[in-house]
């Protein structure tokens, strides 16, 4: 018998842990704070399926022992993965911080944190991968941080996406955050964030 | 309007300055070392470490230094270099029951299992001051006796349990993580959880007094000290890389478990309920008025009716814990002009108005 | 043999090796860092050992429970300092972990090169003899001297008789 935990759960951290986050960190705030913008978290870890390499930076970056992550279709690798390098544990949808799903869908609004009134901050921020932030659906947003309108564009599954995003936008100020991905790059969606379809 | 008044960062600068000389006071006088402190002010830096709800002998010492004695300021310090630290697991809970005992008495038992050990303890002491302590002599070693009976010694409550004279601890529910105030808001009402790690950490002479009022009648108990216990515990972790528990090193407690009488209702029989302190460090004082305030909080539980201060979850909770309630004291030293410029003009226009009014009644008559 | 008891017997195995680890991690984690540092002299000389997490500075948790046996509570933080290495070995990589009381990341990075080591294998017994054991007896004499000491303040109680009978 060996002793030896799988060498996935060990490797892909960040090389340099404070400034990697804090480089992850900087570019996540333009993202929440300009939303729509795309940013480039750059090749800075390797995690293991299912979350993108953006994903992976992002939880490293701000994923801790208290914040539980609810993954829709984990892995054990991935699990002990971010149980070494964060501390934080897989958890069940009603109790998640951080969500990686697969679909933006009204589903999520009955199963994640919304938050209260009082605490509105007790929401989850979901995370998406997508199949493309270039190509696909053209979206108008509109909001705080965005000077008039804005455009993004989105590839993927995103059926029922606005629909959801009306449903979340009701909800104000509780509601779910959303964090699209595509490999190194992501834009954010917060909460706050008038979307339409074009 | 608001008036920004700026200046005084000299006088700061120097004061800070003029704080850093007098803290060292007379150079000729040696300083002080962390050992000097842990070892010999050795409670001083236990209260530290409980209030400032963090154990590390030495940080406690270095925050007693730097803090001239002031030990609230000391618990302040320690306190927000906690903020800047990340916190990696939470241990499995300590075994009181396996500590390895430096001092155990119990007042309800002559002849406990384990017996009565006193160790190091100011009771039976005269309070009279010792010459000696003006200067260095030598201290004689401690009287040691060879103890090859494996005796234990099980917490008194086990005890008395055994017998179902005494309420039993009840099962965790492991399913729930316990409450943490240091991570969300406190809500009322409070879970016990909550409760006892507020009283952990909370100031000693504001539970002190606390749990003399219940003594006096504000909330009416008969307490007897079923067991106090002082020594070191093994902190366990379950790494996630590991998959097994570790011990990690030792950290040194009080465990007071206090014995009240209780007369029974509809669903218990007649039996003894218990109040539970458990403080970082040697601190008997603490962890029995602990353990007299958690036993008048759980009035409810008991269909007491809560009519005194220490009952009241609220007014205790929110007034415990002395670092809060030194900033908002303190606070008031801060400068006030623009408050206390609006309150004077408040005040005299009501003057001018009453005085108008005086005139008035006046030329009436 | 049987299979099941064939099973049973490697889970036994397993169970023995897990507990074996757990004592040693504990020694270290309880010893000085000059005492580990010169046992590394001796016993790991020309390894090379890789920093994969830390040494780094953080807190634990400590809990109690309600009662001394209840449900759990958050008593208080406790400082710690963790590391985890990488022991290149023949076979490959072998990953220690150490998480230890205290600000020492000194001590945590020699207990996490302790733990690798041990798990190699090869210096196995003389870790046990000459690190773990020594760590043990050290930790055992103090224990000792204490709880002497404490038995010397063990009040004997007696009947007076007083008057005449």
């Amino acid at each position: 018998m060996s002793f030896t935990q799988s060498q996935t759960a060990i490797d892909g951290g960040f090389l340099d842990p404070a400034f990697d986050a804090q480089g992850v960190f900087a570019r996540l705030l333009t993202a929440i704070s300009r939303p729509g913008t795309v940013v480039d978290l750059g090749v800075c870890c390797r995690s293991p399926a299912p979350l993108s390499m953006a994903q992976g930076a992002l939880l490293l970056a701000i994923a801790d022992g208290d914040t539980p992550v609810f993954v829709e279709e984990g892995s054990e690798a991935m699990a002990e993965w971010l149980a070494f390098h964060t501390g934080a544990r897989i958890g069940e949808p009603s109790e998640a911080q951080f969500a990686i799903v697969s679909r933006p869908s009204r589903e999520w609004l009955e199963r994640l944190p919304l938050g209260t009134l009082a605490y509105p901050d007790r929401s989850a921020t979901v995370l998406v991968e997508v199949e493309s932030l270039k190509d696909g659906h053209s979206f108008t947003l509109e909001g705080p941080g965005i000077n008039g309108t804005s455009r993004i564009v989105l590839a993927g599954l995103l059926d029922d996406f606005a629909e959801f995003r009306k449903a979340n936008h009701a909800l104000f100020p509780c509601g779910l955050d959303l964090v699209f991905t595509c490999g190194s790059e992501l834009l954010a969606l917060p909460r706050s964030t008038i979307v339409t379809e074009v | 309007m608001y008036v920004a008044v700026k200046g005084g960062e000299a006088a700061i600068a120097n004061a800070h300055r003029l704080l850093d000389d007098r803290r060292r006071g007379d150079r000729s006088v040696p300083v002080l070392t962390l050992d000097q402190i842990t070892q010999q002010l050795a409670l001083a830096v236990d209260r530290v470490m409980a209030e400032g709800s963090l154990y590390d002998p030495e940080l406690a010492a270095m925050a007693v230094k730097q803090a001239r004695g002031d030990l609230i300021e000391a618990i302040f310090l320690l306190r927000a270099y906690r903020t800047t630290l990340p916190r990696f697991a939470a241990s499995k809970p300590i075994d009181t029951g396996a500590m390895k005992i430096e001092r155990r008495i119990s007042a309800t038992y002559k002849d406990l299992p384990g017996g009565q050990l006193l160790g190091p303890t100011f009771d039976y002491t005269h309070r009279l001051i010792e010459p000696d302590m003006a200067d260095d002599r030598p201290v004689p070693e401690p009287e040691r006796r060879s103890c090859d009976r494996h005796e234990s010694a099980p917490r008194v409550t086990d005890i008395l349990g055994a017998d179902a004279m005494i309420e039993p601890d009840g099962e965790g529910t492991p399913e729930r993580e316990p409450a943490d105030l240091t991570r969300s808001p406190r809500t009322f009402p409070a879970d016990r959880d909550a409760r006892l790690q507020a009283l952990a950490r909370g100031d000693e002479g504001f539970l002190l007094a606390l749990g003399y009022s219940t003594q006096r009648g504000y909330g009416r108990t008969h307490p007897f000290v079923g067991e106090i216990r002082i020594g070191e515990v093994e902190v366990e972790i379950e790494l996630p890389e590991l998959g097994f528990p570790v011990a990690i090193g030792r950290v040194k407690v009080t465990e007071c478990q206090m014995i009240s009488q209780f007369k029974g209702s509809k669903s218990e029989p007649p039996q003894f309920t218990r109040g539970y302190g458990l403080v970082f460090g040697q601190s008997e004082r603490k962890a029995m008025s602990m353990s007299l305030v958690d036993r008048a909080l759980r009035a409810e539980e008991f269909d007491e009716e809560r009519v005194s201060p220490a009952q009241d979850e609220e007014f205790v909770l929110a007034h415990s814990d002395n670092v809060q309630a030194t900033g908002f004291v303190e606070h008031l030293k801060l400068p006030h002009y623009v408050d206390f410029q609006a309150e004077l003009e408040l005040l005299r226009r009501m003057r001018s108005e009453q005085q108008y009014e005086d005139a008035h009644k006046e030329a009436a008559q | 043999m049987t299979v099941s008891a064939k099973h049973r017997s490697h889970e036994q195995q397993v169970d023995a090796q897990i507990e074996a680890r757990r004592r040693a991690m504990a020694a270290f984690a309880q010893a000085g860092s000059t005492f580990l540092a010169d046992a590394w002299e001796r016993l790991g000389a020309g390894r090379t050992a890789l920093p994969v997490r830390g040494p780094e500075v953080g807190l634990v948790m400590v809990r109690g429970r309600a009662g001394g046996g209840g449900a759990p509570f958050n008593l208080g933080e406790a400082s710690v300092t963790r590391a985890s290495v990488r022991l290149e070995d023949r076979d490959g990589a072998v990953v220690g972990h150490a998480m230890v009381l205290g600000r020492d990341p000194d001590k945590a990075g020699l207990a996490a090169r302790f733990d690798a080591l041990w798990q190699v294998g090869d210096q196995r017994e003389r870790i046990e003899t000459e690190v773990v054991a020594p760590i043990e007896e050290a930790l055992a004499e103090g224990d000792r001297k204490r709880t002497e000491e404490t038995e010397a303040t063990r009040v004997d109680f007696f009947t007076m008789v007083r008057g005449e009978d």
